[in-house]
């Protein structure tokens, strides 16, 4: 019952932020000029082409972060992995400026050469964790922590090196994106996002009940009748959908991921038959404010939402590891 | 003639480069029951994972019922078989309830929830180990015996026909290692189910069984019944260590007491 409630009113916040966010920015916007059917006046441009996309996609890119976060906390049976923490990110954004560095441009089922490139990264770091984990026939917390920190300080290292030997402007378009922004999309980033956001969601809201059975335990799971191997496999993949297509429009976006879960862990409880609905409405909503006061903040100046996210995510994150039982899963 | 539940032929398994266990070879009929012990590291752990496929046997063959253990798909496995690992770590953020209704995922058709039947079932597990009461406590607020039941719960939701124990009353006081105890001889008696532990303690368990496996590094050092188990030199020889009997005045049962000199 109360956990309804409180689903509830995450859906009504959510309708909230999103409804209302779009009218708030450095120009305020009167409601009757932006629905005027003639279009056409300053009002309704800003509002329809620059502010709703821009919304539509830090709503979709904060419900597939944090969805991925919760996937991998349950996953890893750890409070700290998520894609970002994990390196995850860090390789769908190699991919990603790797391809922009380049300056090839294709694509391919009509998702675009930057979106595969930031998935295939995603696939080749999570391969290289999941092998980590596999090789000693068990990993402990730390191990897998420090091997994703190890990840990600290479991979950022292999960006700075694209950077180094980029042009000037194209150094700096990479600089931006890396910071983790919404500044420059349009539609075709809520297009590139939506099918891959909704594929990966739906996985994962197939696999609610094989979720619980991972936060169990392996063996537990399999002695209950899970197929752990091809679950895991699913839910890579899922992850990898998300992630890739999220970095290759907004950049590496950190701690999302893991706060979102976290909070509505405490909100809802673990159980991923309601973790999920909470996650994808918070995720989404607590990116879109974050998205607003970085438009806001410095205004004129926008800062990347990604230092948002960061700052508040970093003490968070301290707060977390310094928990008495933060060795204790999931709690 | 029944098929037996479990016939394990010629098993060894090597983890990490190490040969945990090297040619064991034992069956165990549908019905009975059969106690594991050994001392530390003598592999009873590993054989018990490697009964239920959660580890991979390098040589050897187990058939489950007649059939090549490999050849089961992991619902249908789970239908057959029961797992109660030691509830003692494993941080699990469920309800009581919802933990013991995840057992029933393998009778769950694809994409769908649990029905009301699976929730009855749930219901009457609890009830039969006696933790109906902490139904909506949260696992990890139980106390060590209590949460030991839950797994046992859980493990009976899954109705199996073949119960593996994995040491579930090591650690437990007196009274949760006497009601554990209880609990699975009355599973025994009134399901006619196939229990197999492992476990540590030879008083309270291993006299009660039908039939017992010794192991010792990796090999069966004794099968047999538990009485061939109390012949002279047989414990002191797996065990490496001496044993004394002695027997309660006015009854028949033998108690063995480790430590001290053999008489």
């Amino acid at each position: 019952m109360k956990t309804k409630t409180t689903l509830l009113s995450l859906s009504f916040l959510a309708l909230v932020v999103l409804l209302g966010a779009p009218f708030v920015g450095i120009t305020p916007l009167s409601f009757s000029h932006v629905i005027e059917p003639a279009g056409g006046t300053m009002d309704a441009v800003v509002f329809w082409h620059i502010r709703l996309p821009r919304v539509l996609t830090a709503f979709l890119a904060g419900s597939g972060l944090a969805l991925g976060g919760m996937a991998f906390q349950a996953l890893f049976r750890n409070p700290l992995a998520t894609p970002f923490t994990l390196g995850v990110s860090g390789g769908a954004a190699f991919g990603a400026a790797l391809y922009m560095r380049l300056g090839i441009a294709f694509a391919f089922l009509g998702i675009p050469g930057g979106t595969w490139a930031a998935f295939a990264g995603a696939i080749l770091v999570i391969v290289a964790v999941y092998g980590l984990t596999r090789a000693r026939g068990g990993f402990a917390t730390t191990t897998l922590l420090l091997a994703g920190v190890a990840f990600s300080y290479f991979l950022s290292s292999m960006i700075l090196a694209l950077q180094y030997s980029a042009s000037l402007h194209d150094s700096f378009r990479l600089v931006r994106w890396l910071m983790g922004g919404l500044g420059m999309v349009g539609y075709d980033a809520v297009l590139n996002l939506f099918p891959l956001v909704v594929t990966g969601s739906v996985l994962i809201l197939m696999l609610t009940n094989e979720l619980n059975l991972l936060t169990i335990g392996e063996d537990l799971a399999m002695s209950r009748g899970l197929d752990v191997p091809r679950t895991k496999k699913v839910l890579f993949f899922a992850v990898s959908c998300m992630v890739g297509g999220i970095v290759a429009v907004c950049g590496p976006i950190g701690f999302v991921g893991m706060m979102a879960p976290h909070i509505c862990r405490l909100l809802v409880g673990s159980d991923h038959r309601s973790l999920f609905p909470a996650t994808l409405l918070f995720g989404g909503t607590f990116l879109t404010a974050c998205d607003v006061i970085a438009r806001l903040a410095f205004a004129p100046a926008e800062i990347p939402v990604g230092v948002i996210t960061a700052l508040l995510g970093g003490p968070f994150f301290l707060y977390l590891l310094l928990r008495r039982d933060s060795g204790s899963l999931l709690v | 003639m029944t098929l037996p539940a479990y016939a394990v032929e010629h098993l060894s398994v090597v983890l990490q480069g190490k040969e945990i266990l090297c040619e064991v070879s034992f069956s165990v009929e549908t019905g009975s029951s059969l106690a594991i012990i050994g001392p530390n590291g003598a592999g009873k752990s590993t054989l018990l994972k490697t009964l239920l496929r959660l580890t991979r046997p390098d040589r050897g063959g187990i058939q489950l019922f007649g059939k090549n253990l490999l050849w089961y798909n992991r619902s249908d496995l789970a239908r057959l078989t029961g797992y109660v690992p030691q509830a003692g770590e494993g941080n699990v953020p469920f309800p009581v309830e919802t933990f013991v209704l995840l057992s029933r995922y393998a009778y769950l058709r694809p994409f769908s929830h649990f029905s009301e039947t699976d929730r009855q079932i749930a219901r009457e597990a609890m009830a039969q180990a006696h933790v109906e009461a902490l139904s909506d406590r949260m696992l990890h607020t139980l106390s060590g015996g209590e949460r030991q039941k839950v797994y046992i719960a859980a493990a009976l939701a899954q109705q199996p026909r073949v119960m593996l124990f994995d040491e579930a009353t090591a650690f437990l006081d007196y009274r949760h290692q006497v009601e554990i105890g209880e609990l699975t001889e009355a599973l025994r008696r009134e399901t006619g189910m196939t229990l197999i532990a492992v476990t540590h303690d030879l008083n309270q368990g291993v006299l009660r069984y039908d039939r017992v496996l010794a192991l010792k590094n990796g090999r069966v050092a004794f099968s047999g019944t538990p009485e061939g188990l109390l012949e002279k030199g047989r414990l002191e020889s797996i065990y490496d260590t001496p044993f004394r009997f002695l027997k309660e005045p006015g009854a028949e049962t033998l108690f063995v007491v480790p430590g001290g000199h053999a008489s």
